[in-house]
C-alpha cells in the first residue's frame, strides 16, 4: 500500500471513492485522468489534455482544467461538468447514463511552479539544509543566500531584490548559538524590500526557521514588511535536520498566498477534494511511497522540457533536486551549453557538421512542442537527453549528502579511506531500481531505447532494475495518495510503471573482447537455460517479460566486481519487462572510444546488438 | 490530443491590440483614460529604491554592536553626503577619536544593534514607463499602470533579442528570399527599423550596429552569430532585457530560411511608417514572442473589438490552412493543409503520430507530423 504522508493523513480521512478525476496543471499542457474503480480494483481509463491557461490571453486555470476534463468526457462517454462546475458525487446505475466523480484532485506547476529564494548563515550547513527542505516541498530554489557565499552585502541585497520570488526561506545558527549572523541576512531581507512575482501589492511570504532565539528580532525586523510565519528550526543543531515543520509551511504557504495570487487558482481550491499541491512535491510522495513499500534504494527522474527533477531514496532518507535549466525542449540549448558539444556527439552514431546541429538545437528551442521525424533527429534527441539526465544526477549528487559541518568520531580506516561528513548518499551500487518519467524517456518509440538512455546516463554498477512511467500520471497518484490509498496504489502498479527489465554491469575494465564475466540464466517454467562468456565492449540482451522470474549467475574476472568483491561470484533471481535482462560488458566507469571512427563503430555495434533502432544510420554530413 | 499543432504565428493587416504597461513596483500612473498617447508618452513613473551599502560601525570603532546607536551622528532616515561623517567615538582624548565617513549620498537606512551594522541607501532613481507604442489608454491600474490600445498592423517573430524601440520602415532587399548583406546597410538607415530576406551574418550585425538602426528584422541567423553578438552562448530562450546596440527579430528561425512571403509582403506595404518593435521572447510558461506592431493613423477606427493576438480560440488546423513546416528535414518551407487523416500513421522513428498532409506551391506534398508544422495565422 502506498502510505500516504503523515500531514497529508491528517487533511483527508480515507474515503470511499469510485470515480476520480484529477489533474495536473503543467507549465504547457493540463493533464486529466479519470480512475474508476473496475470490480474492486481501481484503474486509469481514460485521459485527455488541454493547454494551460494560466497567462494571457486567458488568465484562468480553471479553463485548461475544464479543457481537459471535456476531453476525458468525451472519450469516456461520462459526463462530468455541469457547465463549469464539476459533478459531485457520481451516480448512475447500470445502464444509465454515467455522470459525475466522486472527488477532484490536482497538482500545479503552471506558471513556472513554486520558486523560492532560500537563505542561511553557513552556506554548506544551514544553506544546504534550507535548500533540501524547500526542494523536497516542491519549489525551485531561485538562490541560495549565506552570511559566507562570497558576495558583498550590498550585491546580495541587490540579489533578493531583483528575483522576485513566490515565497523566502530564512534559516539559520542552531538553537542556542549565535543570534548575529541570522538577524543580519533578516537586516538584507528588510533592506531589499521584496516584492512577490505574483500580485503586486501583497506581502510576499517568508517563512523562518532559523535559531529560535533570533525570533523575536526577526520579527521585528521582518514583521512589517513580509507575510511573516515562523516555525521550527529546520538545523536544531549540527547533528539534526528537522525539514517537516518548514516544508508544512512551504505547502501551507503555497496555497493560501502563492496559489490563491494566480489567476483561477481560488476556484480550483474550492472545487478540489484534497490540497492543490506542487507537482514535484506530488511525485515525492509516490517516490517515498514505492521505496518504502519494497524496502528500496531508488532514483526518480522527470525530465520535462524545461526542467529535470531527480529524486532518490536511499536508506530511507528522501532527497529532490530540480536542475531548472537542463530540459529537452526550452532548456535544450542549456543541455548543450552546460554539457559541451563533444559530450553530445559521444553518443550520436553518425557524423554532423557543428553549425547544422546548433541550429537544429536552437530551433527546437524556440519551437519546442516539435517531435523528431528522421531518424536522425531522434538519436540527436536521445543523446541530448543522455548529457541531461547525466548532468541532473550529478547536480542531484552533490546536494544529497550527509549532514555537513557534523562532529564525527574519526577511525584510522576513515582517515585512510579520508571519508567526511557530507558524503553523497547516492551509492550506485546500492541502487535498487531506477523510475524514469518524462516525454523522451515515456514516449520512446523502443522502450529499449528508454533503458539504454538511462543506463548511459546513470552507469547503474552491478543489479538494477529500471522502469518508466506510461503517460506521466505519478503527480496526480501522488496527491490522490493523500486521499485515497488504494486507488493511488492499484493504479500506480497497474497502470503506471513500466517494468523495463534489469540492467547488470560488472565494474572494472578491460579491452574490448576480453573476458568480463561467465553468465548463466535460467528461467522458470521450464524455458532453455541461457549461458556464456560476456566480453569487455559488449551488450547483450535476453527477453524476460514481467511474468517471468529469472535467476542470473555470473562469475566476474579476476579484476571485475559485481557488488561481491572482485572475482566473487554473484547470483541473483531478477525482475524482467518490456525489455528483459541487459547484460553491459562495456566497462564501468564507462569509456566510450576517443577516437571518432572507433567510436561510431562501437555505438553502431552497441545498438545493433540491442536492436535499438529500426536501422542503423550510417552517414556522413561533414 | 485537443491541440496537436502548434499555434501560429500573427501576421495581420489589421488588428486592434491592447497592451498591459505596468511597473515593476508601485508608483503614479500618469495618463489617464481616453488619452492619446505616443510611443515615448510616458504613462507611469515610480521610484526605485537606490542602492544599499553596509558599513560596519561597531567593528570599525571597535564599540559592542548594542552601543552603535550611542556613536551615531546621522540618525535613521537623515540625508548624508559622501564622507561625511556618520558615527564617531567620543575618546577623552581627541588623538584617539575615530570617525565614520559615509561612502556615498544618501540616507542612513538602519542601524542595528545586533550586528551592528548601518545599512546606507543611495537615493531613489525616478523611473519612467513609456506607452511604447501610439494609441489610446483604455484601462487604468492604479499605481500600477495602464493598458493602451491601437489599430494596427502586426507581425509576430519567432525569437527575438533586445528590448523595445520604435522607428520608420526600410526595406533593404528585393526579395523574401534575399540575404542581406553589408553593402545594402547605409547611414540614412540611423534610427530605422530595418528589413531584410533569409538571412544575415555577423558582418552585417556589426554593420548595424555602427550605423546606429533600430531594429532588424530577417528569416534567420546562424547560432554561432547570435553568440558572437551576444558574447556568450544562449541557453535558455528568456529575451529582451539585451543591449547589442540595436533589437534583433528573427520571422522564421536559425539557418538560411527566407522570410514567408505573406510577412514579407504585409511589412513591405508600409514602407516609411512607424513601427513599434521588441525583441523580448519567452518561450517556458507565458509565451513571449518578438513582435513588430506598425499603428494605423488617428483617425482609423478599429475594425475588430479587442481582437489581440490569440485571443480568438482556433477551432483546430482546417484544410486550406497555410502553414510553415518547423523541423527538418523541410524545415522553412511554406504550403497547404491539402489532408486531415485522423488516425495515427508511424513515422521513420516508429512513433505512432497524428500528421497531415502538406501541398507546396509546385504541387507536390509530404506526409509529416502535425507538431512539425505552424499555422500562419492572421
Amino acid at each position: 500500500m502506498i502510505a500516504a504522508s503523515p500531514e497529508a493523513a491528517q487533511r483527508q480521512p480515507s474515503q470511499p471513492l469510485s470515480v476520480i478525476i484529477a489533474t495536473d496543471c503543467g507549465s504547457t499542457t493540463t493533464k486529466a485522468i479519470l480512475i474508476e474503480k473496475v470490480g474492486n480494483e481501481y484503474r486509469q481509463t481514460f485521459r485527455g489534455e488541454a493547454p494551460t491557461t494560466v497567462e494571457a490571453p486567458f488568465e484562468d486555470v480553471t479553463r485548461g482544467v475544464l479543457n481537459a476534463i471535456a476531453e476525458v468526457e468525451e472519450l469516456s462517454g461520462r459526463k462530468i461538468l455541469d457547465g463549469d462546475r464539476i459533478i459531485t458525487p457520481s451516480r448512475g446505475e447500470a445502464g444509465s447514463a454515467k455522470v459525475g466523480v466522486d472527488i477532484y484532485v490536482s497538482t500545479s506547476s503552471a506558471g513556472g511552479g513554486l520558486q523560492m529564494m532560500v537563505a542561511g548563515v553557513v552556506a554548506n550547513i544551514t544553506g544546504q539544509s534550507a535548500q533540501r527542505c524547500a526542494l523536497g516541498a516542491g519549489a525551485i530554489v531561485m538562490d541560495v543566500l549565506a552570511a559566507n557565499d562570497g558576495r558583498l552585502p550590498h550585491e546580495k541585497i541587490e540579489r533578493i531584490r531583483s528575483l522576485r520570488p513566490d515565497m523566502i526561506l530564512l534559516s539559520g545558527g542552531t538553537d542556542g548559538g549565535t543570534v548575529t549572523h541570522v538577524v543580519e541576512m533578516a537586516e538584507y531581507i528588510a533592506a531589499a524590500d521584496p516584492h512577490p512575482r505574483l500580485g503586486l501589492t501583497y506581502s510576499l511570504p517568508l517563512i523562518y526557521a532559523g535559531n529560535k532565539d533570533a525570533r523575536k528580532r526577526v520579527t521585528e525586523i521582518l514583521g512589517d514588511k513580509t507575510a511573516l510565519v515562523v516555525t521550527e528550526n529546520l538545523r536544531p543543531t549540527p547533528e539534526r535536520e528537522n525539514l517537516g515543520p518548514a516544508r508544512q509551511k512551504i505547502h501551507d504557504l503555497f496555497l493560501e498566498h502563492v496559489m490563491a495570487q494566480a489567476p483561477g487558482y481560488k476556484k480550483l481550491i474550492e472545487w478540489a477534494g484534497a490540497p492543490i499541491m506542487p507537482t514535484p512535491a506530488a511525485v515525492g510522495l509516490i517516490m517515498q511511497a514505492i521505496a518504502g513499500r519494497e524496502h528500496l534504494n531508488l532514483i526518480g527522474v522527470d525530465i520535462g522540457g524545461a526542467t529535470t527533477d531527480v529524486f532518490s531514496v536511499f536508506g530511507g532518507v528522501f532527497n529532490r533536486t530540480v536542475s531548472a535549466n537542463l530540459g529537452m525542449s526550452y532548456s535544450i540549448s542549456n543541455v548543450l551549453l552546460e554539457a559541451g558539444l563533444d559530450n553530445i556527439m559521444r553518443w550520436v552514431p553518425f557524423t554532423i557538421e557543428e553549425q547544422t546541429l546548433r541550429n537544429r538545437i536552437k530551433n527546437k528551442m524556440i519551437r519546442p512542442t516539435t517531435v523528431p521525424q528522421t531518424l536522425d533527429e531522434l538519436q540527436i534527441e536521445q543523446a541530448i537527453s543522455r548529457e541531461a539526465l547525466r548532468l541532473a544526477l550529478e547536480h542531484h549528487k552533490s546536494l544529497a549528502t550527509g549532514l555537513k559541518g557534523v562532529q564525527q568520531e574519526r577511525t584510522i580506516s576513515d582517515i585512510f579511506e579520508q571519508r567526511a561528513s557530507g558524503e553523497t548518499l547516492v551509492d550506485m551500487l546500492k541502487l535498487d531500481l531506477i523510475v524514469g518519467s518524462g516525454g523522451i524517456l515515456s514516449h520512446a518509440p523502443r522502450r529499449i531505447q528508454s533503458m539504454l538512455m538511462m543506463v548511459d546516463a546513470y552507469e547503474p554498477l552491478g543489479f538494477t532494475t529500471l522502469s518508466v512511467d506510461s503517460i506521466f500520471m505519478m503527480p496526480h497518484l501522488g496527491v490522490l495518495s493523500t486521499v485515497n490509498e488504494q486507488a493511488a496504489t492499484d493504479v500506480f502498479t497497474r497502470d503506471c510503471m513500466v517494468y523495463l527489465g534489469t540492467c547488470i554491469a560488472p565494474i572494472g575494465q578491460g579491452t574490448d573482447g576480453e573476458k568480463c564475466a561467465d553468465y548463466t540464466i535460467t528461467f522458470e517454467g521450464g524455458r532453455k537455460s541461457e549461458s556464456g562468456t560476456l566480453a569487455f565492449g559488449e551488450l547483450r540482451v535476453f527477453a524476460l517479460s514481467l511474468e517471468e522470474q529469472a535467476q542470473v549467475s555470473l562469475r566476474p574476472g579476476k579484476q571485475v566486481d559485481l557488488g561481491s568483491g572482485k572475482g566473487e561470484p554473484v547470483s541473483r533471481q531478477v525482475k524482467g519487462g518490456a525489455v528483459g535482462i541487459l547484460l553491459d560488458g562495456r566497462g564501468r566507469p564507462l569509456q566510450l572510444p576517443t577516437d571518432l571512427q572507433a567510436r561510431l563503430k562501437a555505438l553502431t555495434r552497441w545498438h545493433q546488438a540491442v536492436n535499438l533502432y529500426p536501422k542503423e544510420v550510417q552517414k556522413s554530413e561533414s | 490530443m485537443a491541440h496537436a499543432y502548434t499555434p501560429g504565428l500573427t501576421v495581420t493587416e489589421r488588428t486592434v491590440l491592447r497592451k498591459r504597461r505596468l511597473l515593476p513596483i508601485p508608483g503614479t500612473v500618469t495618463a489617464a483614460i481616453g488619452d492619446r498617447v505616443k510611443a515615448d508618452t510616458v504613462v507611469a513613473q515610480t521610484q526605485l529604491p537606490g542602492k544599499v551599502h553596509v558599513v560596519n560601525v561597531a567593528n570599525l570603532l571597535g564599540a559592542a554592536p548594542d552601543e552603535v546607536r550611542d556613536y551615531m551622528v546621522k540618525q535613521e532616515g537623515e540625508a548624508i553626503a559622501q564622507d561625511q561623517v556618520i558615527a564617531e567615538n567620543k575618546p577623552l582624548i581627541k588623538w584617539f577619536k575615530t570617525e565614520v565617513r559615509s561612502p556615498i549620498q544618501g540616507t542612513v537606512d538602519s542601524v542595528s544593534t545586533v550586528t551592528g551594522q548601518v545599512l546606507l541607501r543611495e537615493p531613489a532613481r525616478s523611473l519612467d514607463l513609456l506607452a511604447y507604442i501610439d494609441g489610446t489608454v483604455v484601462d487604468l491600474h492604479p499605481n500600477q499602470g495602464v493598458t493602451v490600445e491601437t489599430d494596427c498592423s502586426l507581425v509576430q517573430g519567432i525569437f527575438g533579442i533586445g528590448g523595445e524601440t520604435w522607428g520608420d520602415l526600410v526595406l533593404a532587399v528585393k526579395g523574401p528570399d534575399e540575404p542581406l548583406t553589408p553593402g545594402h546597410l547605409n547611414p540614412s538607415m540611423k534610427g530605422k527599423v530595418v528589413v531584410g530576406g533569409s538571412f544575415m551574418g555577423a558582418e552585417v550585425m556589426a554593420k548595424a550596429k555602427e550605423i546606429g538602426v533600430a531594429g532588424l528584422v530577417v528569416g534567420g541567423i546562424h547560432d554561432k552569430d547570435l553568440r558572437a553578438l551576444m558574447g556568450y552562448d544562449l541557453g535558455v530562450a528568456i529575451t529582451g532585457t539585451e543591449r547589442v546596440g540595436f533589437t534583433l527579430i528573427l520571422t522564421e528561425g536559425f539557418g538560411v530560411i527566407p522570410m514567408a512571403a505573406k510577412t514579407y509582403g504585409l511589412l513591405s506595404q508600409h514602407l516609411g511608417q512607424k513601427a513599434c518593435i521588441s525583441g523580448a521572447t519567452q518561450i517556458r510558461a507565458g509565451v513571449m514572442r518578438p513582435e513588430i506592431i506598425i499603428p494605423r493613423s488617428a483617425q482609423a477606427q478599429p475594425t475588430q473589438e479587442d481582437a489581440g493576438p490569440g485571443k480568438e480560440e482556433r477551432a483546430g488546423i482546417q484544410i486550406g490552412d497555410q502553414v510553415r513546416i518547423i523541423r527538418d528535414p523541410l524545415f522553412g518551407n511554406i504550403g497547404k493543409v491539402r489532408s486531415l487523416p485522423t488516425d495515427l500513421r508511424q513515422i521513420e522513428t516508429e512513433s505512432q503520430v497524428r500528421v497531415l498532409e502538406v501541398e507546396f506551391p509546385d504541387k507536390t506534398a509530404v506526409v509529416i507530423p502535425r507538431a512539425n508544422v505552424e499555422i500562419i495565422e492572421g
